[in-house]
């Protein structure tokens, strides 16, 4: 690969609270290419959300971004540069979408306002100009009848629309990076196809680069070429989409997929990996995965795995890598085994 | 637009109706009566006495006085003060304008303090200027009005006798004085109620502000505001500013009558000549009419403070535009 439009470098984001120092983003490190559509999977907890709002950091305190992790975005480390350096890259050169598209727009002003409010920052337009670009973007993403949708405020727009005014507000400065946080998780699996379909075409047109970030294996399949899997503020697996629907090697990125429900295989219950993510105050030494795998033996008890080389581009953190024949033996996981698994 | 207004004024109309009746059957129901001071004299003959209330219809069943009284209100007459000798209506021309000059002035001065103080806690959540302004406005905030209004009267013009003692104006020489002159007069005047009003009511909105400000400050709007590229000065006063407004919108107009009843130890307090020292003083002269009277203006303006409060939250909260 060539020089990447993003390298996040041992990036470590923890949140020191009454409770202990909780670990959130423990050491993750990827690349993000130009014009690269990546995709960061993992169940809630796992650190994805915390390792997107790092990039441009919007951690709010008791977190931090802790000294030694690098997010080196356009030569800038954006770890480290000035807060007014910070803010001209948010929204501008890096903007983000929201999981929750009623509730990440302010419900007083007017979408266009909000929309528009991108470009007065960034490009210091007068509120004429920056609402006209506004209607102009809206109608990129698709919202019909833009000029009177942009007068409206986010509750009399249904969810779908609302998320392309977020999309819209995001594309204002044409922006390198989009990263979106889970950008279908509150909308209807119709509207869901729809709003990744638009964020494809938009990424192609622009030639933007977008970091996916989702629980849904389906969207990562559906949108992305390279996949991060992440647990337990950790990368697990890294590879591209075709070489891990194929061959997933890490056990979490297994179950993950044995626990998405397929039409056709009727099952009379979902499949579900038991146990749930530790505390990310007290991640478990060597592998964070081994209670709730079927395959881990002493080793994972005592090592914490690196990222071994699997494949081209294809890393994963266990131990499999180096005796791949336990694969073949799988045990019920020391959680079901001590009777403290839920499901 | 229009139908809430014509509700509201319906509705407005019975409320009135209803504090009319109930302080009529209330202030009768006190012992005495306007005259009971003046001639329950044992040395004044009962005859002179019985001729008077008779004068008055005081001498009538409640029940024939209560339809006469309205009947009379009914046609824009509030009656004649007893105790003042002149009609309701001059007094309350004389009274209300100097509550309204005190409550407005105090209410303006305080809601731009307590919510300027509310921003600057909540930009510098934490730091030791926040904690100092929060100890001081619960301080502030939980001390009897008049307690209060005694220290800064004994503090600013006993001790240090900067501000006169008491009165809306100075009351020997202001009227040979050129408009000015009584200008800064009056002003001089109104500066230690006003002061001590504002500090009591901006305590309570800084308090219910900064609350207002931290709800709003972790939802995914500012969040969103922040991703955008905005200054966090510039989040505070706009996005999290206006949603804030809305809960202190219901504070205002909860406060519109608070101020008008607060201000009657206020009053007492600097001998501020308005409507609350005219309220306490009808009451003890059981002046009937001038109490009715007291009490439809307060009514009147409570329901005024709530319609206020309803059209700004339309104006404040686009969810509401159209219901």
């Amino acid at each position: 690969m060539t020089e990447p439009l993003l390298s996040i470098q041992d990036l470590r984001t923890y949140f020191h609270t009454s409770a202990g120092v909780a670990r959130s983003v423990d050491g993750v490190s990827f690349d993000v290419g130009a014009g690269e559509m990546l995709g960061i999977v993992g169940e809630s907890g796992c650190g994805k959300s915390v390792t997107a709002l790092s990039i441009l950091r919007l951690i709010q305190p008791p977190g931090r971004i802790e000294p030694g992790s690098h997010i080196i975005f356009e030569g800038k480390d954006l770890a480290t540069v000035s807060e007014e350096d910070i803010r001209g890259v948010r929204g501008n050169r890096i903007s983000m979408i929201f999981q929750e598209p009623m509730s990440a727009l302010n419900p007083v002003f007017n979408v266009g306002d909000q929309v528009a409010e991108v470009a007065r920052i960034h490009e210091g337009l007068s509120k004429k100009a920056a609402f006209a670009r506004a209607v102009e973007t809206l109608a990129l993403t698709g919202i019909p009848a833009p000029a009177e949708r942009a007068k409206e405020y986010p509750h009399q727009l249904s969810g779908g629309m609302r998320q392309r005014v977020l999309i819209a507000m995001a594309l204002m400065m044409k922006p390198a990076l989009i990263i979106a946080d889970e950008p279908t998780t509150a909308l209807d699996v119709t509207i869901q196809a729809q709003i990744l379909d638009l964020l494809r075409d938009l990424q192609s047109r622009f030639n933007t680069s977008v970091l996916m970030i989702t629980h849904d294996l389906g969207v990562i399949a559906e949108t992305t070429s390279r996949v991060i899997v992440m647990y337990a503020g950790e990368v697990v697996e890294e590879s591209p989409v075709e070489g891990l629907f194929a061959a997933a090697h890490h056990p979490y990125t297994e179950g993950l997929m044995h626990a998405m429900p397929q039409i056709g295989h009727e099952r009379d219950r979902l499949n579900v990996i038991p146990g749930t993510v530790p505390a990310p105050t007290d991640w478990p030494h060597g592998c964070r995965f081994r209670d709730r795998c079927p395959y881990s033996w002493e080793l994972c008890g005592r090592d914490h795995p690196p990222l071994y080389q699997i494949g081209v581009g294809h890393v994963s953190r266990c131990h499999l890598a180096i005796e791949p024949e336990r694969r073949n033996h799988p045990h019920p996981p020391l959680v079901v085994q001590q009777g403290v698994a839920v499901a | 637009m229009l139908s809430l207004l014509v509700s509201r004024g319906l509705q407005s109309a019975l409320i009135v109706a209803l504090v009319v009746t109930f302080s009529f059957l209330l202030i009768h129901s006190a012992p005495g009566d306007p005259f009971a001071g003046a001639l329950d004299n044992p040395r004044v003959n009962p005859a002179i006495r019985a001729n008077l209330r008779a004068q008055y219809g005081l001498d009538r069943p409640l029940p024939e006085q209560y339809v006469k009284y309205v009947a009379q209100l009914a046609r824009g007459n509030l009656g004649w003060s007893f105790s003042r000798g002149r009609s309701v209506r001059a007094v309350l021309g004389d009274v209300l304008p100097r509550t309204l000059l005190l409550m407005a002035t105090a209410l303006v001065a305080s809601f731009l303090i307590g919510v300027g103080v509310a921003t600057v806690q909540v930009s510098r959540r934490g730091s030791a200027l926040d904690g100092f302004l929060d100890r001081a406005s619960l301080f502030l905030a939980s001390m009897p009005d008049f307690w209060l209004a005694i220290l800064i009267l004994l503090a600013f013009s006993y001790w240090i006798p900067f501000f006169s003692i008491g009165g809306a104006v100075d009351p020997v020489v202001h009227d040979m004085l050129p408009p000015y002159a009584r200008f800064f007069d009056s002003l001089w005047h109104l500066i230690l109620p006003a002061v001590t009003l504002t500090l009591l009511y901006a305590s309570g909105i800084a308090r219910f502000q900064r609350g207002a400000l931290l709800d709003v400050m972790p939802l995914d709007f500012i969040r969103t505001a922040r991703s955008k590229g905005l200054r966090e000065r510039q989040i505070l006063l706009h996005h999290a500013m206006r949603n804030a407004l809305l809960t202190l919108i219901t504070l205002i107009g909860l406060s519109f009558p608070a101020l008008l009843t607060g201000a009657v130890f206020i009053e007492k307090v600097f001998a501020w000549p308005g409507m609350g020292l005219a309220m306490v003083g009808a009451i003890g002269a059981r002046d009937y009419p001038l109490v009715i009277g007291c009490v439809i203006v307060g009514s009147v303006l409570v329901v005024l403070g709530s319609l206020l409060a309803d059209l700004l939250y339309r104006w404040a909260d686009p969810r509401l535009r159209q219901l």
